[in-house]
């Protein structure tokens, strides 16, 4: 069979940077495959995918060396429109990407381009929505639709050409656990339809291999690292020596000093065969000992009775009760919509409560202004470019002293202070924009920072980063958590970050207050993990299947163990 | 999210006849009815387009909920309009009926005259003819379908996508501010009125600039999902919510091209675009 993609001794140089991103790179992919790419942040991995669909070079120009094809022609003469008749590519960004102001003209944009007659038209944005069901949804405008929803009238928009590939760039990026899930069945069932090619990038492999895939392509330094199948895959250790996270189950078997062969089927817990595991599993969980708890400190933060509602009558919260004690760090979980930003946009002060009261350290805060709050509250948004409004690092942090009229020496110490805990004050003369996107975070968090707050709130503070950059952020927030005694409430839909990094999760679904356990009993619950959007843990099906009832305790020394045995990348 | 319904100029969709029609139609039948209104003095023209205005203001079903604020604006600047216009130019309506009759004798030159007062009530049924029709065409054209319109009529697909794509991303865009203006007031930069103006001026710019830089992330994002779609592709484009001219736009736009030269025709036949009653 002729392969539909093939790379040969492919190399690209992106027209502002001195270095090939991808490098000699050799690649057949077949018609009908599905294949998911993988690789850490930077290492090409998008560049290749881009280079697939037409955006490279014909959006991010550059020098191509090598050859490649796609359905057996050349790129170069097909232009980017004639790859798009080829490639359908679903962007990570649910929102940038729709481009309608309703469903059914999204999933219409392709074919209005390609002046389709309207009968058709219409015909055929029915089938498609159909498909991803969506059908339901066809008038309604995005702003009506949850991040999961909008993904599938992507999918549903580039499913109405009959394109031979499909490309899905980090279809999980922006949803929460049980949603990404249900994406990566749907491209499942779209696969087994379509007969299509699919080919899926992504750096989540545990989530992204909830439904099988034909191959793995492991990316590296604009390289090939590794090309297998993926049961061989997850026998090596290539994934964690690349940056790329494996599956907990996998890491949790490796701990407990198991030699894992790819006969045993690794792929799915579900069906992996541990007959040959299960004795070393359990003498591991024996031997792991936790440390005693601490007791709680003093209250901190104390939520009574809150409720809010946009509309009367339709609460958003209702009823909210929970306790932070000083030093914690704990984490607000629930899906999209939930209620979480509420709740945090009601502590900060940006919207008063209907009832209820909010103290801090044994003080009713409900007479405080927005700007009194966050001298003892701080936030930090999602997206540095959220925050950021001065060219230079410096002035940046200094910001929210210089506005309160803080004498300027002290502002000085207060700064160089916060630079360093950040291991910015190398950088501390530097233009903002010299930096990556994770030093941006530490600029936000250092710019919170120099405020000396009690509590900082962080939004989704690794959203969007890569296994490196996501225990870079982490390791970095658990340290000024340690170091300074500061309160840490993190707002996230990201399990491995509630496991690992946070004492205790707050559950919130449909806007009442589900849980406020401990992370580990919180996602080896069904109940529990089903209701507020997430997923139960893998952890929890390794326990079981190796007869150890006590899932929630095999999660929690999990954790203990890989917080005292750092993984080291290369 | 609930549906949000009747919000300030925005489009509703409604079971009438006026919704029904083409956004070419209504396009049409907006410049014409405007253009026609303004040139026109016409005192007995604009009675005529005054009634039919509130009559097809009436048949689209606009509620008060999406027009008030706008209409209670509007009623504010044109009464500040007609004031400005017997201070600055007391005797403009006798300059053009020829005859001055005083009502009030006032003070420096100022009277008010009959004809003062005529012609500047023809300035406001002016505005109250051109209002409704203004009202309509906003709350009653589909936005999608709007862009479809002006292609039809010639305009580029490339403007008339842009139109869209700026309803489409605009209240993304006020979400955003919001976020950012909180965020902001927290790190102590103060946007509320407890601010001096001068203070609130010059923190805009740790608003405005976060704000345009995630917009513009926002824009490269957009603009390569419509080319990987392949918008440009083809010198035309179709319109999944075109809709084909029916029997009431032809309907329409014949009534209104008849109706706006006969108007125009009645208002030139004595030589000057007024109605002299005083003659």
């Amino acid at each position: 069979m002729e392969p539909i993609i093939e790379f040969k001794d492919f190399s690209f140089k992106y027209r502002a940077q001195t270095e090939d991103t991808l490098k000699h790179i050799s690649l057949k992919i077949y018609p009908g495959e599905k294949v998911l790419i993988i690789g850490p942040s930077g290492s090409g991995k998008s560049t290749l995918a881009h280079a697939i669909n037409g955006l490279v070079p014909f959006a991010f120009p550059g020098k191509i060396q090598g050859n490649y094809s796609v359905n057996g022609l050349s790129p170069a003469e097909l232009g980017i429109f004639g790859l798009g008749k080829m490639v359908g590519t679903v962007l990570q960004d649910t929102d940038g990407q729709f481009i309608g102001l309703t469903v059914a003209e999204d999933i219409a944009f392709a074919m209005e381009n390609d002046r389709v007659a309207q009968d058709e038209m219409v015909r055929r944005v029915d089938a498609a929505a159909e498909m991803v069901s969506v059908q339901d949804l066809k008038h309604r405008s995005p702003r009506e639709l949850s991040g999961g929803q909008k993904q599938r009238v992507s999918m549903a928009g580039v499913m109405v050409d009959e394109v031979p590939i499909l490309l899905f760039d980090e279809p999980l990026a922006n949803l929460d656990p049980a949603t990404g899930k249900s994406a990566i069945d749907l491209i499942d069932q779209i696969h087994r339809k379509r007969e299509a090619t699919i080919l899926i990038i992504e750096h989540r492999l545990e989530d992204a291999l909830y439904r099988d895939v034909d191959r793995i392509i492991l990316i590296a330094d604009g390289q090939i690292a590794a090309d297998m199948k993926p049961n061989e895959l997850l026998c090596t250790d290539l994934l964690v020596r690349n940056g790329i996270r494996e599956p907990l189950y996998i890491s949790a078997l490796r701990h407990a000093g198991c030699s894992l062969q790819p006969e045993t089927h690794p792929q799915h817990i579900e069906s992996m065969d541990l007959t040959a595991y299960r004795e070393k599993v359990k003498d591991w969980f024996d031997q792991v000992k936790l440390p005693v708890r601490k007791p709680d400190a003093a209250p901190e933060l104390e939520v009574k009775g809150l409720s809010y509602s946009y509309i009367p009558g339709i609460p958003v919260l209702e009823d909210i009760n929970f306790t932070i004690h000083k030093g914690e760090m704990i984490s607000i979980v629930g899906k999209n919509g939930a209620g979480k930003s509420t709740l945090s946009s009601l502590i900060c002060g940006f919207m008063r409560p209907d009832q209820g009261m909010i103290r801090l350290a044994g003080q009713d805060i409900a007479d405080w202004s927005v700007k009194e709050r966050g001298e003892r509250i701080g936030l930090v948004m999602q997206s540095p470019g959220q925050m950021i409004s001065k060219p230079m690092i410096y002035d940046e942090v200094a910001l929210g002293l210089t506005v309160r009229g803080v004498p300027e020496a002290e502002v000085k110490r207060r700064v160089l202070e916060a630079l360093r805990t950040c291991g910015l004050y190398q950088m501390r003369n530097w233009p903002v924009s010299a930096l990556s996107f994770g030093q941006k975070k530490r600029v936000t968090i250092a710019s919170i920072l120099v405020m000396q707050p009690e509590i900082m709130i962080l939004d989704e503070p690794t959203a969007g980063q890569d296994y490196r950059h996501y225990t870079e952020i982490m390791e970095f927030i658990r340290k000024i958590n340690e170091e300074s005694g500061i309160t840490i409430i993190m707002i996230t839909h990201d399990m491995h970050l509630m496991l690992e990094y946070t004492d205790r999760a707050i559950v919130i679904a449909d806007g009442h207050l589900l849980a406020d356990d401990s992370p580990a009993n919180v996602l080896t619950d069904e109940v529990i993990s089903d209701k507020a959007f997430l997923k139960k843990t893998s952890l929890y099906d390794l326990a079981h299947k190796c007869g150890i009832e006590d899932a929630s305790a095999f999660a929690e020394r999990f954790i203990y163990y890989e917080k005292m045995h750092p993984v080291t990348m290369e | 999210m609930a549906q949000q319904s009747g919000k300030l100029l925005s489009y509703e969709q409604k079971d009438t006849w006026i919704d029904r029609l083409s956004g070419v139609t209504k396009l049409v039948f907006f410049l014409v009815w405007s253009i026609t209104s303004m040139i026109s003095y016409d005192t007995r023209v604009l009675a005529v387009m005054l009634i039919l205005s509130v009559l097809i203001l009436k048949g689209s079903k606009t509620e008060w909920c999406q027009v008030g604020k706008v209409f209670k604006l509007i009623l504010v600047f044109l009464c500040i309009n007609i004031i400005a216009i017997f201070i600055f130019s007391p005797y403009q309506g006798t300059s053009i009926y020829g005859t001055k009759t005083v009502l009030l004798p006032l003070a420096l030159g100022h009277d008010l005259t009959v004809e003062q007062l005529f012609y500047e009530m023809n300035i406001v049924m002016k505005y109250m003819t051109v209002v409704p029709a203004v009202f309509m065409f906003i709350v009653a054209t589909n936005p999608s379908e709007f862009a479809a319109s002006l292609n039809k009529i010639g305009v580029s697909y490339y403007a008339g996508y842009s139109v869209s794509i700026a309803l489409r991303y605009i209240p993304d865009v006020q979400d955003n501010y919001v976020k950012i203006r909180n965020a902001q007031e927290a790190r102590g930069i103060e946007m509320s009125s407890k601010a001096s103006l001068m203070d609130r001026i010059r923190n805009t710019s740790a608003i405005i600039f976060p704000l345009i830089f995630s917009s513009m992330d926002r824009i490269d994002v957009v603009s390569n999902a419509m080319e990987l779609r392949g918008f440009g592709k083809l010198k035309k484009r179709t319109w999944y919510m075109g809709r084909p001219l029916k029997r009431n736009d032809y309907l329409v736009l014949v009534f209104t091209v008849i109706f706006c030269t006969a108007a125009l025709v009645i208002t030139f036949r004595n030589g000057s675009r007024f109605y002299n009653p005083f003659a």
